[in-house]
């Protein structure tokens, strides 16, 4: 039992509609909103995609929409999703099969398929057989970081994509459309930093659950009117009046992918745990800083995944620098203690986990690891793990 | 069943594995470089040609596997902090590591000094090499194999891997040699390649004649152990497939089965293609429990994890990065999966077989994820019987063997009785 178990104040007046808004958006299953985007304009598409990262500029420089796909969390019931995956593999593919077989995804046009694992990748190939009148595309991220190489290949993937949209939408991504989308999601990417900012400077007027419903809701909703809700929201929670708790900071790594229920992030406040940083929805904030907006637009796209993207599983690790790296997001967010949490059976957070427990330990940074799925609806061992930990930081510093 | 006699091709095949390994012992005393590296988008014919010797991670796991060490090896890495829930190759690899890094002789392996990341077909094998980086401390090269996604191979992507092989692997490769590749003598290598790769084509192919003369699955694992390792390129390869083609046209003329570890079968039952890796800490109990109910394997996915050269791609001499690019690109785990199922779909058809089985394996997301629909759409499809069974690569104790046992004997019974009905 933690010695402080007191989350932040829940949200009243403004600050509760809005977030009551952003909640709508996540439990939106049945893409409701999408559709009414699209129903303002017949010409509208709407494009899926997988964690982790896809450059969404192209997506809607194409006049498309891009759409996250996390899965079905713990609000769907699955059917149908579990007879095509051995117990042994992940439960987020389940879920998209399932909200893909229920016709949830119907408002989606297209879906692309980024590389992150093995899973996904073969994802693609289900959502082909499955859905043969659908556009759908594996994206190969490349992990060769040579601008001349593997910049060269993911310039011919974006292209692909954009063509790809292009002949759903009937717009072509010219540079100019391009320009325009990168400036308006860069508006995006400075909203999301100077949040983020807030949160580790006070994390309580940003508790963990909102933090994420912001995040999910960027993956529903246009960029322009996604910045203009953080903003409010920053406004509005800033003038909350919400008071400090005694709680410790955390850092969480390992849930880039599948996500972990809203249940799983409250219990971890209510253990005691402020989250100052995480890799949660990674893929809208994966190159945290603006993009180049001199220049060739395509070749600033390539730049800033090659050179500015943040360190995570699924990329591979150039510099043998994830330790290096790691220890330094811990200390820049002043975090206490790591939360190492990765789905179940998700190949890239597990066999990274060893390499990062590593570091932690070299580092003197305490840390604890456990591991969840999206549908995981006991949390009453998790509360008491990550209560222990939160004590033993308050009481000696260190676990 | 026969009384089991050892053909030449497996002596022949057995001193050649012991050879690499004694080379691999003398190592460093010979001063020669030794590079880890992985069997598909395997390239060996470069590290051939630089005077490198090949380690493969996968198949010491696989050998250690086979002598009964992974059960231990596994434990060890999970004490170390590795999950239960990833890749028993990796663990069977570092359990080994931690313990002395015995090789199948019983002699430590070599050190890498060097890890060429062939990143082919699997997820897992960036993730391992990086694990392996912070272990050993050495360089590592990556090659990035873009996958087939849409089905084929685009100028775009073939030309991303000849220019990483052309910038980047070639001159880590060479740097690590002290010596530039002999191009006059990669051309020659790659023309030994395609004449290996002919006969081994011709081997599997076998299978379409009744009775099958080879199990293109128990068996074919033995077959493709030159070409998927450290021999592709070699002339040892290219006499080893002769000679076992000599041999299979034997056993064809003479109307023969199939080897196994008891001998030839006599009486083929049932002709089955099978789609995922074999399980090797009971390979020869599983075995056991299809040639004792008298099932041949025709045709199987796993022999093409190294290289796929039945659909016509063998090694070009005259193209050599590009040619190079292709193999790795058309290794199996690297084919979509729309892909997948049209070749076995092929395979169940062209072997004349009377049903498919699925060995789906806990450890292998590449191979498993999606297995059960390529099962529903070769069913569709094809109207033959499918089966799907359970097991894991190394970790002993995922191989259950009476489930599987008895899982499939209710197969074949599935079997014969649909065809007692067509």
């Amino acid at each position: 039992m933690s010695l402080e178990t007191l989350e932040s104040a829940p949200a009243t007046g403004a600050l509760a509609e809005l977030v009551a808004h952003a909640t709508r958006l996540y439990e939106d299953l049945e893409l409701k909103g999408v559709r009414d985007w699209k129903a303002q304009d017949p010409s509208r598409r709407a494009i899926g995609f997988l964690p982790v990262y896809v450059p969404r500029e192209v997506i809607h420089a194409a006049n498309a929409l891009p759409v996250g796909i996390m899965g079905g969390g713990d609000q769907i019931e699955i059917v149908r999703g579990d007879s095509y995956f051995q117990s042994y593999i992940c439960h987020l593919p389940r879920s998209v099969i399932e909200l893909a077989v229920s016709g949830r995804l119907a408002a989606l046009d297209g879906l692309v398929f980024p590389s992150i694992c093995d899973v996904i990748r073969n994802l693609s190939g289900m959502f082909k057989v499955l859905l043969p009148d659908r556009w759908v595309h594996y994206l190969d991220l490349p992990q060769n970081f040579d601008r001349e190489s593997g910049g060269r290949f993911y310039r011919h993937e974006m292209a692909t994509i954009a063509k790809g949209v292009s002949a759903l939408t009937g717009v072509e991504v010219t540079n100019e459309r391009l320009s325009a989308s990168i400036s308006l999601y860069n508006e995006n990417r400075r909203a999301l930093a100077q949040l983020q900012q807030m949160r580790v400077a006070s994390p309580w007027q940003v508790p963990a659950t909102e933090y994420y419903l912001l995040l999910r809701a960027s993956y529903v909703l246009p960029p322009q009117e996604h910045t203009d809700l953080i903003r409010r929201y920053m406004q509005l929670s800033a003038a909350s009046g919400r008071v400090e708790q005694d709680n410790i900071r955390v850092m969480v790594r390992g849930a880039f992918c599948e996500q972990p229920p809203l249940g799983l992030l409250r219990t971890l406040e209510r253990a005691g745990c402020y989250l100052v940083d995480d890799d949660l929805v990674l893929g809208a904030r994966f190159i945290p800083q603006p993009i180049a907006q001199d220049g060739d637009p395509w070749q600033a796209l390539v730049d800033a995944f090659l050179y500015h993207t943040l360190p995570t599983a699924s990329k591979y690790d150039v510099q043998a620098s994830k330790e290096a790296d790691l220890v330094q997001s811990v200390k820049e967010v002043r975090a206490d203690g790591v939360l190492l949490m990765a789905p179940s059976f998700c190949d890239p957070a597990l066999l990274d986990q060893p390499m990062l427990a590593h570091a932690l330990e070299k580092a003197g940074i305490p840390f604890t690891s456990f591991k969840y799925a999206e549908d995981t609806g006991q949390f009453q061992v998790i509360r008491e793990q990550a209560g222990t930990f939160a004590d033993a930081i308050k009481l000696w510093g260190t676990t | 069943m026969t009384v089991a006699v050892k053909d030449l091709s497996q002596d022949r095949q057995k001193q050649m594995i012991a050879s690499h390994y004694a080379r691999l012992s003398r190592a460093g005393q010979e001063g020669r470089k030794v590079v880890y590296t992985f069997v598909p988008g395997n390239l060996t014919e470069l590290l051939n040609n630089l005077g490198l010797l090949p380690v493969l991670p996968e198949i010491n796991a696989l050998q250690s596997g086979m002598r009964g060490k992974t059960g231990e090896y596994i434990q060890v890495a999970e004490k170390a902090g590795h999950s239960e829930d990833v890749c028993t190759y990796v663990k069977a690899d570092i359990g080994m590591l931690k313990s002395g890094n015995l090789g199948p002789t019983g002699e430590p392996l070599p050190r890498p000094d060097l890890l060429l990341l062939s990143y082919t077909g699997c997820f897992t094998f960036l993730k391992w090499f990086e694990l392996l980086k912070r272990e050993y401390d050495c360089p590592v090269v990556m090659l990035h194999v873009p996958y087939q996604g849409d089905g084929q191979i685009t100028p775009a992507m073939r030309k991303y891997v000849s220019d990483q092989l052309r910038d980047v692997v070639i001159p880590a490769l060479e740097t690590l040699a002290g010596r530039k590749v002999d191009y006059d003598l990669l051309s020659e290598q790659l023309a030994l390649s395609a004449r290996a790769e002919e006969d081994l084509v011709w081997v599997l192919e076998s299978a379409k004649h009744r009775p099958s003369p080879i199990d293109a699955y128990f068996g074919g694992v033995y077959y493709i152990g030159p070409i998927f390792t450290s021999f592709r390129g070699t002339t040892d390869a290219v006499e080893y497939y002769q000679l076992l083609r000599q041999e299979i046209q034997q056993r064809m003329d003479q109307g023969l089965g199939p080897v196994t570890p008891e001998g030839t079968l006599s009486q083929e039952k049932f002709r089955i293609v099978v789609e995922g890796p074999p399980n090797w800490t009971s390979f020869r109990e599983f075995w056991r429990m299809f040639y004792g109910e008298g099932a041949v394997v025709v045709a199987s996915s796993y022999t093409k994890v190294g290289g796929l050269y039945d659909r016509g791609f063998r090694h070009d001499p005259t193209q050599p990065l590009d040619t190079l690019a292709d193999y790795c690109m058309g290794c199996y785990t690297n084919l979509n999966l729309p892909d997948r199922i049209n070749l076995l779909e092929k395979y169940i058809h062209d072997y004349s077989a009377d049903g498919f089985l699925i060995n789906s394996v806990k450890s292998c997301n590449s191979f498993s994820a999606g297995q059960l629909l390529i099962l529903r759409e070769l069913e569709k499809r094809t109207g033959r019987s499918g089966g799907f069974i359970e097991s894991d690569l190394v970790d002993p104790r995922y191989f259950s063997a009476a489930n599987i046992k008895n899982r499939l004997e209710s197969y074949f019974q599935m079997v014969d009785a649909k065809r007692a009905r067509a």
